[in-house]
């Protein structure tokens, strides 16, 4: 890949070999099943179709990796923390739908060069960061990423993963800097 | 269940007394989001100066949380659901 750089007109550059586009495709598109709003589970679907449902308050998700990506917004109010997702969730959901299907429509169908204005450039960050939030939870990353890969065994089922997340980590960060 | 009030620097400029805010907004640390990401986040989101945007990104790396808004509980709440949706971890408390 060649790294994010900015463009004259305030957008961004980059270049990506074919495998890397093909994985980011392949990505961006778990997220877009993960966080659609007609994903599991069914009962939040019920919720957000009929604004008058007298039906169960939307809870925080059993699933560690949408708990992450659709939080609660209280740490230490339960009540508060459901009402807030009962007003939110739906449309947290489709904001990050939305940015990671921009992700989609603007990636490089077979990599090589491409260009994304600073909008998509801003849609791509929030996309890619939603990746690397879901990949990081099911790695279970902490601060010490580098020691945690570092004593993973190279035969290690994971061990390609946290290649990729290493990898999705200096991506996001060319892109910062070149929005910045 | 409740928790401690947040041990950190409220903001105190002249124009943002915190005593008449009594609602405020949290930002926790996170072993994903890049430091560079969150700096721009807070610049982006709250129009803070590069320098203001990075000592709360540097406050949340080093003490685990950092109270980056004070205002109306609609305010905050407001505020939350953006940060939610750039990925950080940010909740509303009650400032008491």
């Amino acid at each position: 890949m060649e790294p994010f750089r900015p463009t004259r007109g305030g957008g961004v550059r980059a270049a990506l070999a074919p495998a890397e586009a093909s994985l980011l495709r392949s990505l961006v598109g778990q997220v877009i099943t993960l966080i659609a709003p007609d994903g599991p589970p069914q009962r939040q679907l019920d919720d957000l179709l009929d604004w008058d449902a007298p039906a169960d308050q939307p809870e925080t998700p059993d699933d560690p990796v949408l708990a992450r990506l659709l939080p609660d917004g209280y740490r230490d109010d339960p009540t508060a923390s459901q009402e807030f997702r009962r007003y939110t969730e739906s449309g947290l959901r489709s904001a990050k739908h939305q940015a990671a299907q921009e992700m989609l429509d603007t990636l490089p169908e077979t990599g090589g060069k491409f260009q994304l204005t600073h909008e998509q450039g801003h849609a791509w960050l929030k996309a890619l960061n939603d990746i690397r939030l879901a990949l990081g939870v099911r790695l279970g990353v902490t601060e010490e990423f580098e020691e945690q890969w570092g004593q993973l065994p190279a035969d290690d089922p994971q061990w390609a993963a946290y290649e990729v997340y290493a990898w999705l980590g200096a991506v996001q960060e060319s892109l910062v800097q070149a929005l910045a | 269940m409740s928790v401690a009030p947040a041990e950190v620097d409220l903001p105190r400029s002249a124009d943002n007394p915190v005593s008449d805010k009594p609602w405020v907004t949290i930002v926790w640390n996170d072993p994903v989001n890049l430091m560079t990401y969150v700096t721009y986040v807070f610049q982006h989101v709250f129009g803070y100066p590069k320098k203001k945007a990075t000592k709360l990104m540097l406050d949340v790396h080093h003490k685990g949380k950092a109270v980056v808004a004070a205002g109306a509980r609609e305010a905050m709440e407001h505020n939350v659901e953006i940060l939610h949706g750039y990925g950080l971890w940010a909740t509303v408390q009650h400032d008491n």
